[in-house]
């Protein structure tokens, strides 16, 4: 059963209709991207996800939203667990205003993780992604004495999780906003991963960074796919060719078509989706 | 552009020159650190030490006050705390209040210390200058939390913290350098202020020993020795105007070194 399943989905600024009757069940570990033209309800629909359309005016959300079966807009939906299992990515970095390491560790300090749950994370990543093979050259006994410091070793793993580590390692207590902005979106990753979701949110991820930290922040979501449900928003349609599993394509608030990449791609259906891909409309 | 650049650097040289050129022969160490002797005010011995620490006393006790009070009022004016239309309404008293003359405020807080059994005191002079600077120091403050981007509120929310947390652990921080301005400015004006203490401080040549000691001010030192028409003395008050003005710049460097040191943290 998929983690995320829309149905009839409507949202609507005031008056204004910004997406209408979204029907689609997005897949378990596969990267999904929301393709579609600038202004056509990716972002909205991203936001939905996790209910940061909460914090804009005036908006209005029909139809339902389930994850893991629950209705998340149910008004006895808890919010604060539906945000812990869905991460966020959002396209400009913003990293918070204090440390490399306090930004890591934001996340568990909000959630009140004791020793014992923080524990209890790192055994069960481990389970899944040994932190050895994360490290290109073998892992260093310094940083193996760290598992005894818990969050020492969380923010270790996250950074090497999203591609970071070997860049700061050096400089954990230096202000965050001082990396440059290719760094602060793969911190924003780690941060966004320390809270330990099951699902990755990312609005246009790359759309701020240069050539070579865009492509850093792609590996890194491919990597993690095995791993977590992602959903990438991107107007870049060579982006989604490269990183999609599945596509999902918009058009002025509308679901034109969705399915697998390599069909989306070579044999689309719709006539809109056709004019779109082959780059007539966009 | 250029005439009224000039036109302003011009009017902040004339002021800085003249106050300068007449106190700077009277100013002495003396000065600054006595407080005024017999006859003092004719000319003979003495300084404005009572002044000084008084300005200081007030200002500093009514921007940590109005400071307390402020702050939380300038972040439950943001929209996650209450409806736009209340914070509006708000926003535009604060803007009256803003505008209203000091001498208003120095009557009010006249009244509260009557109806609070007070008598012309430090405290006095406290609760006048907070009424003063209080709507300063919120809407400058307010204004700094706005400016809080909210993808960042976003990425904090995102991780499932609450308003609370966001409100303290992430907007608090980025506005911290900011706010820093705010405060300064809210200083500026409450030292610098006469009409509010009038009547509130009273006017004394000790030094305070408790808040319900009368206190003396520098803008009331200035004027009363501005006013009189032996020379000497008339000196003596471009020469504690130009005490007034120092603080006022030493305040603003401090506080520029503290905001630089804080926006370490802060991306725009």
């Amino acid at each position: 059963m998929p983690h995320i399943s829309l149905s009839n989905l409507r949202v609507a600024y005031g008056n204004q209709k910004v997406l209408q009757d979204i029907t689609v069940d997005i897949p378990n570990n596969q990267i999904t991207v929301i393709i579609g033209p600038s202004g056509c309800g990716k972002t909205t629909l991203l936001k939905t996800l996790n209910r940061l359309v909460d914090l804009y005016d005036e908006i209005r959300v029909e139809g339902e939203v389930r994850i893991d079966g629950a209705d998340i807009y149910d008004p006895k939906a808890d919010l604060l667990t539906l945000r812990k299992k869905v991460g966020f990515l959002s396209q400009k970095p913003y990293p918070l205003p204090m440390s490399i390491h306090d930004n890591i560790t934001f996340g568990p300090r909000i959630h009140r993780m004791n020793r014992k749950k923080l524990l209890d994370q790192i055994r069960k990543l481990e389970k899944h992604i040994p932190i050895d093979s994360l490290c290109p050259n073998g892992r260093q006994e310094e940083t193996r004495a760290s598992k005894t410091h818990e969050m020492a070793y969380l923010v270790e793993y996250y950074l090497r999780l999203a591609g970071l580590w070997e860049e700061v390692r050096e400089r954990l207590h230096a202000p965050a906003a001082q990396l440059s902005i290719g760094q602060q979106q793969r911190l924003a990753l780690a941060r966004a991963l320390a809270v330990q979701p099951e699902v990755i949110l990312a609005d246009e991820p790359t759309s701020a960074l240069d050539p070579v930290s865009a492509q850093l922040i792609e590996k890194q979501l491919k990597t993690l796919k095995d791993h977590y449900t992602i959903v990438v928003v991107t107007h870049i349609l060579r982006q989604a060719r490269r990183i999609a599993d599945y596509v999902i394509f918009l058009y002025l608030g509308e679901l034109v078509e969705h399915g697998p990449a390599e069909q989306f791609f070579s044999s689309p259906r719709d006539e809109r989706t056709r004019a779109y891909i082959s780059g007539e409309i966009s | 552009m250029i005439a009224s650049i000039t036109m302003v650097l011009a009017v902040l040289a004339g002021i800085l020159v003249v106050i300068v050129v007449r106190g700077a022969s009277a100013l002495n160490l003396s000065m600054l650190v006595q407080t005024p002797q017999g006859g003092y005010y004719l000319g003979k011995e003495g300084g404005i030490a009572n002044a000084i620490v008084g300005s200081l006393c007030l200002a500093f006790g009514a921007t940590l006050l109005s400071f307390l009070l402020g702050l939380p009022i300038a972040f439950a004016l943001q929209k996650e705390y209450i409806g736009r239309r209340l914070a509006q309404i708000t926003r535009l008293s604060l803007d009256i209040l803003w505008g209203t003359p000091s001498i208003v405020y120095g009557a009010f807080g006249f009244i509260i210390m009557v109806y609070l059994g007070l008598r012309a005191s430090l405290l006095g002079g406290i609760i006048a200058l907070t009424l003063l600077i209080l709507p300063i120091m919120i809407r400058s403050i307010e204004e700094i939390i706005r400016m809080t981007p909210l993808e960042l509120k976003e990425a904090s929310y995102a991780m499932g913290a609450t308003r609370i947390e966001t409100t303290l652990k992430v907007i608090l921080r980025q506005a911290l350098p900011g706010m820093v301005t705010g405060v300064l400015l809210a200083f500026g004006r409450g030292i610098g202020d006469a009409a509010s203490v009038l009547f509130t401080t009273g006017y004394t040549d000790y030094i305070p020993r408790s808040l319900l000691d009368p206190v003396a001010s520098l803008p009331l030192a200035v004027f009363f020795q501005v006013a009189t028409p032996i020379p000497e003395v008339q000196q003596r008050a471009y020469a504690s105007a130009l005490v007034l003005l120092i603080i006022v710049l030493l305040i603003s460097i401090v506080s520029r070194l503290l905001s630089h040191r804080y926006s370490r943290h802060i991306v725009r």
